[in-house]
């Protein structure tokens, strides 16, 4: 950890109260290992028994964003983590923001040597939030009551602006936004957090926030409010009036003989200022023209009592016509924004950002049982990771309405019986995959160790998912997948499958020219069959999937032929038409996938015309291809076969990076060259190839052209699921209606 | 029954969630044969409301209310205000009932949600049958009329020039007579706001559970008061700014960015999150401040609504302007600050009648 570039000091009021929070966020530079793939010099040497490629773990430097929050009772503590961690002492000056900026300067600058530069408390929400809605996919969630899926996870519209922020602190501030640097405030109310907080504690004599929550939530407004149906009797019906609505709020305390309960009166007090704001919120935004609210603050911080309230009023006064939205990463708004300001010599807005499922913990996954100050010291205290992305993300440009585009077939938050099935899948298989990270590493005198604190954190990520599905938005078997690579590459097993991936690639090619001459020797129709069947039965070979790797790990001689005559489906050709200007193929795994499947085709493209885009992941994730193996592999393929050669020379056949380490696919978020690529030759075709791809993702996935999206069902629950049989072919040829 | 229009007493009843309103024409032009007419029940109420100006323990005339030389349907009288609390109704009713009204022959118009609430109790413990009429006509053709009335020789409507300078504040009174559009915040228990473009076009755009019922509500939990009254009383002699935070509590100053004044309630008992300042305070000041955020977020509510409709005037009425100018000047300064001057505040002497007032005229318009 390297350079300190900020310091959000924003607290949870913005007076700093007892109990409030400092959220800091901070940049550093990570080193971490990665796989690293050389093609050897193979001149004179006897190629059979050497391996195809050199594989190397390097260690590379990569930036990552941390946010972190602990209470304000241990500044000094997080002063002295800042501290141990600031090596570089370039960095002269941190930025804060929120009323702690101004009380803990002193200490600050004290303690680091540092220049504390106050931000403007707003200006840093706004750019935050700016920031997570364009970086973070389902960041903003809608609050839905009375549903097994509380938190409604939204896809990311590619136009964020405009929208309305409504911070919710000890008051209200109504901010409409409307492009980046563009902001206004446009209204405000004095009864908020800190009303409810105030008000309370006098009503109640409950002195926390939190506590005055609780009571709300065990309370009945009826006894204090006064309703509709108090005022009419029972007429109210016939008059069309809802009875429940309240009237007056504490209208039935207007006696001094009279006890009301703590909860009662709580309760009351929350729906009187949620009302309040929503209804204010509603006429901003009706003035405005505007029909997203984001709410924030921290009224509404992770606390589903106020969402649900808020949520009410927003729906009640709006007719219906405006949402009230909320954001995972509510919190760290304002340290985000106020980091965002001191790195702008850096413009971190031309970067991308992943979140590290690793690194982060979720919504509403603080556990209250870790004292602050062990949080701060271990490590697991709430915190946010991102990792900048070396290369912009964009949208793939054939997608057919990216504001509506979702990546996950199933949404595992919404489907219970689904979510039970793969989180057990997942734990099943998690001592396998642990193992062989260990043994991936031979070397290594603590691989073992670290295979096991791999296990033990993925172990308690699929727990807390268990109990809170939504802790990192929309669960999905993606989000799982993910989740995995994340952890695994905390623990420095950045590509577990590298040697299982060489030996495959170098069994393979040795097979590439006699699968061609048997392709060549048939007549056209069979050769369409055999190469649609190939490319199925290459993606039979998936690390990723059980019940394969229970094949594969029992009987190593299980073979090319032996998948292919497991194939139930069938084959359709989509090569009959005329040819087609460019395709793009999604490939998935090394070995006889990508060599034995995928390049045949790819010949076959060729052959007739077609321009080939082969796109492979920037990062390993199972025995997936990734780029730079595809380099070695292709360039070994090209030695070979003069098709491949001529086509690699011409710049017909084009080698990409996807972007992406996951072992599937988010056609929202690919790397800026491949989309450049795309539009540049007039992509007609897309290929998607994989269970992780074209199953778990973009099985619904709606393109502006012809697509064609293949893999084996090598899951049978999956296969139960989508009403067939383990190994049964998923073959999904689409053309785009004019 | 051709002679119902001229069948006397003349009331006009407004059951509200906290008070019920009642107005009553008293005819001054009884000519003898009228008075040797009039049966024994008719003179005797007369005789009982005009006389008194406190009815059993909880009902009060507003004398000073009063409208004389009144000319309403063709006969000449006075118009008396009077009100009692809610819970009091069924004593109301029993008192009805003790006096034989029901054999008088007459109507009674009720409006407001109590018409609804306790029209059986009319009928079988009063023998009398409740004419209902809606809440909301009652209440703007009640304004309408006691404005172009006027309030003997004076005007209805007035205004506060330099609502916030106690020196130089000035009521000064505001000719209505071109009064549409309109909006109308009626403030009772719960608020009502309603934009009115003509006699007979109007529209609800909308009502907050914060009102009058609200501020007393949350003083008798405060304070332990007992009485709108006294909960106004503390209320005046209490400091807000000591419970509420304050934009310069917060910034030291004004908050620029975003055009704040230093002065403005940044959090409405805001200050009570700390255990010491809790301690600190006084009643007083917690009425004060319960009276000022009320007053505050009807005045925000009320500009939202009158800038969504376009609408520059914004007449406040209600029983919680009621002895109240704490409240009326407050909202029309906020109206005028927070509008840069674009949007003004009215009220009316009448404050809490207009939908009494309107029962009344309802009454004589069905004759």
């Amino acid at each position: 950890m390297g350079l300190l570039r900020g310091c959000g000091g924003g607290s949870g009021s913005r007076t700093p109260v007892r109990g409030s929070l400092t959220k800091l966020a901070y940049y550093s530079t990570v080193q971490h290992k990665v796989a690293r793939v050389r093609s050897f010099d193979h001149s004179g040497k006897d190629i059979d028994n050497e391996p195809l490629y050199e594989i190397s773990v390097q260690e590379e430097i990569t930036a990552r964003l941390h946010f972190i929050k602990f209470e304000n009772t241990y500044i000094e503590t997080c002063l002295d983590f800042i501290k141990d961690h600031l090596v570089n002492t370039e960095t002269k000056v941190i930025k804060a923001t929120g009323g702690g900026a101004y009380k803990f300067k002193d200490l600050i600058e004290k303690k680091l040597g540092l220049k504390v530069d106050k931000e403007d408390v707003m200006t840093c929400l706004i750019k935050g939030c700016n920031f997570v809605l364009r970086n973070i996919p389902h960041e903003v969630f809608a609050y839905q009551k009375d549903s097994d899926t509380e938190f409604r996870f939204q896809t990311n519209h590619p136009n964020i602006f405009p929208y309305l922020l409504v911070n919710i602190g000890s008051g209200v501030s109504i901010v409409k936004v409307e492009s980046e640097d563009k902001f206004e405030w446009i209204g405000g109310s004095s009864i908020g957090g800190g009303t409810f907080w105030g008000l309370g504690a006098l009503l109640t004599k409950t002195k926390k926030f939190d506590e005055l929550l609780q009571l709300a939530s065990k309370g009945q407004h009826t006894n204090v409010d006064m309703l509709v149906k108090d005022v009419y009797g029972g007429a109210y019906q016939t008059l069309g009036l809802s009875g429940n609505l309240i009237a007056s709020s504490f209208g039935k305390s207007t006696t001094a003989d009279k006890e009301f309960s703590k909860e009662d009166m709580a309760k009351s007090l929350l729906h009187m200022i949620s009302n309040d704001i929503g209804q204010l919120a509603c006429l901003h935004a009706k003035l405005h023209n505007l029909d997203k609210i984001y709410f924030g603050g921290f009224f509404i911080r992770g606390h589903p009592v106020t969402m649900r309230t808020i949520t009410y009023s927003i729906n009640f006064f709006s007719k219906g016509e405006v949402q009230a939205l909320f954001l995972r990463h509510e919190g760290y708004l304002g340290a985000i924004g106020a980091f965002l300001k001191g790195a702008e010599q850096d413009n971190p807005n031309q970067y991308s950002w992943g979140e590290n499922y690793a690194g982060s913990s979720g919504l509403m996954s603080t556990s209250p049982d870790v004292s602050p100050l062990q949080r701060t010291r271990s490590g697991t205290f709430d915190m946010l990771e991102m990792d900048r992305l070396e290369r912009p993300l964009v949208n793939l440009p054939l997608l057919k309405d990216p504001s509506t585009y979702i990546p996950d077939t199933v949404d595992l938050t919404d489907d219970a019986m689904a979510r039970k099935y793969w989180l057990t899948c997942f734990e099943e298989a998690l001592d396998g995959v642990a193992k062989r990270a260990a043994a991936s590493q031979p070397d290594s005198v603590d691989a073992q160790e670290r295979a096991e604190k791999f296990r033990q954190k993925y172990w308690n990520k699929l727990q807390t998912l268990r109990q809170q599905p939504f802790a990192y938005g929309t669960l999905t078997v993606r989000s799982l997948l993910d989740t995995r690579e994340h952890c695994l590459n905390e623990f420095s097993f950045p590509d577990p499958y590298s040697k299982v991936k060489q030996k495959e690639n170098g069994i393979a090619l040795k097979c590439f020219q006699s699968v061609i001459e048997s392709l060549d020797s048939l007549d056209w129709e069979e050769r369409q069959f055999a190469l649609v069947k190939g490319l199925l039965a290459g993606n039979v070979f998936d690390w990723g999937a059980k019940a394969v790797s229970d094949v594969l790990e029992s009987e190593p001689q299980f073979g090319f032929e032996e998948a292919k005559s497991k194939l139930q489906g069938k084959g359709r050709s989509l090569l009959e038409g005329p040819p087609h200007k460019c395709a793009l193929i999604f490939a998935d795994n090394s070995g006889i996938d990508i060599i034995l499947g995928v390049f045949p085709f790819v010949r076959e493209l060729l052959s007739r015309g077609t321009e080939v885009i082969l796109a492979c992941n920037s990062g390993p994730a199972l025995n997936d291809v990734t780029y730079s193996e595809s380099l070695i592999v292709t360039e070994r393929i090209a030695a070979m076969d003069p098709v491949i050669h001529s086509a690699l020379r011409d710049e017909k056949l084009l080698l990409v990076q996807t972007g992406s380490s996951s072992p599937c696919l988010d056609l929202s978020r690919l790397d800026q060259g491949l989309a450049v690529l795309v539009r540049e030759r007039q992509t007609d075709l897309v290929v998607i190839e994989g269970m992780g791809r074209a199953i778990h993702t973009n099985y619904y996935a709606v393109l502006r052209c012809e697509s064609l999206k293949l893999a084996v069902i090598k899951n049978s629950w999956l296969a139960d699921r989508l009403g067939g049989k383990i190994f049964s072919v998923i073959f999904k040829y689409e053309v785009p209606c004019k | 029954a051709e002679k119902r229009d001229s069948v006397f007493p003349w009331f006009g009843l407004d059951i509200g969630g906290t008070l019920v309103k009642l107005v009553y024409f008293e005819p001054k032009d009884i000519t003898a044969e009228e008075e040797e007419e009039e049966v024994e029940n008719l003179k005797s109420i007369r005789k009982y409301l005009t006389s008194n100006v406190a009815y059993g323990s909880t009902g009060i005339r507003d004398v000073h209310l009063e409208l004389r030389d009144l000319t309403l349907c063709g006969r000449k009288g006075n118009l008396h205000f009077i009100r009692f609390p809610t819970h009091d109704m069924p004593a109301f009713i029993q008192m009805g009932s003790e006096k034989h009204f029901s054999s008088l022959h007459t109507t009674l118009c009720a409006t407001g949600g109590g018409a609804y609430k306790f029209e059986q109790d009319f009928r079988t413990m009063g023998d009398l049958e409740l004419c209902k009429l809606d809440e909301l006509d009652c209440l703007i053709k009640g304004v309408l009329y006691i404005d172009s009335v006027g309030f003997n020789g004076h005007s209805e409507c007035y205004y506060f020039e330099n609502p916030t300078d106690a020196e130089r504040c000035q009521k000064l009174p505001f000719n209505l007579e071109n009064p549409y559009p309109l909006l109308l915040v009626n403030i009772g228990s719960g608020v009502s706001i309603l934009a009115v473009y003509s006699k007979d076009n109007y529209k609800r755009v909308t009502g907050t559970s914060l009102g009058g019922g609200t501020f007393f509500g949350l003083c008798c939990l405060l304070t332990g008061c007992s009485t709108f009254e006294e909960a106004l009383e503390m209320a005046s002699h209490g400091d807000s700014t000591k419970v509420d935070k304050l934009v310069r509590d917060i910034y030291g100053g004004d908050y620029e960015r975003f055009g704040l004044p230093g002065w403005a309630v940044a959090s409405s008992f805001g200050n009570m999150m700390s255990k010491e300042k809790r301690e600190s305070v006084s009643k007083e000041d917690l009425a004060r401040a319960t009276l000022i955020t009320i007053t505050n977020n009807i005045g925000s509510i009320a500009r939202m609504c009158a800038l969504n409709e376009n609408i520059n005037r914004v007449v406040f009425v209600g029983n919680f302007l009621r002895i109240n100018t704490i409240s009326m000047r407050l909202l029309a300064y906020a109206l005028d600050y927070w509008s840069k001057g674009q949007l003004k505040a009215l009220f009316l002497e009448h404050e809490g009648y207009f939908g009494a007032v309107g029962a009344l005229l309802g009454l004589l318009d069905s004759a």
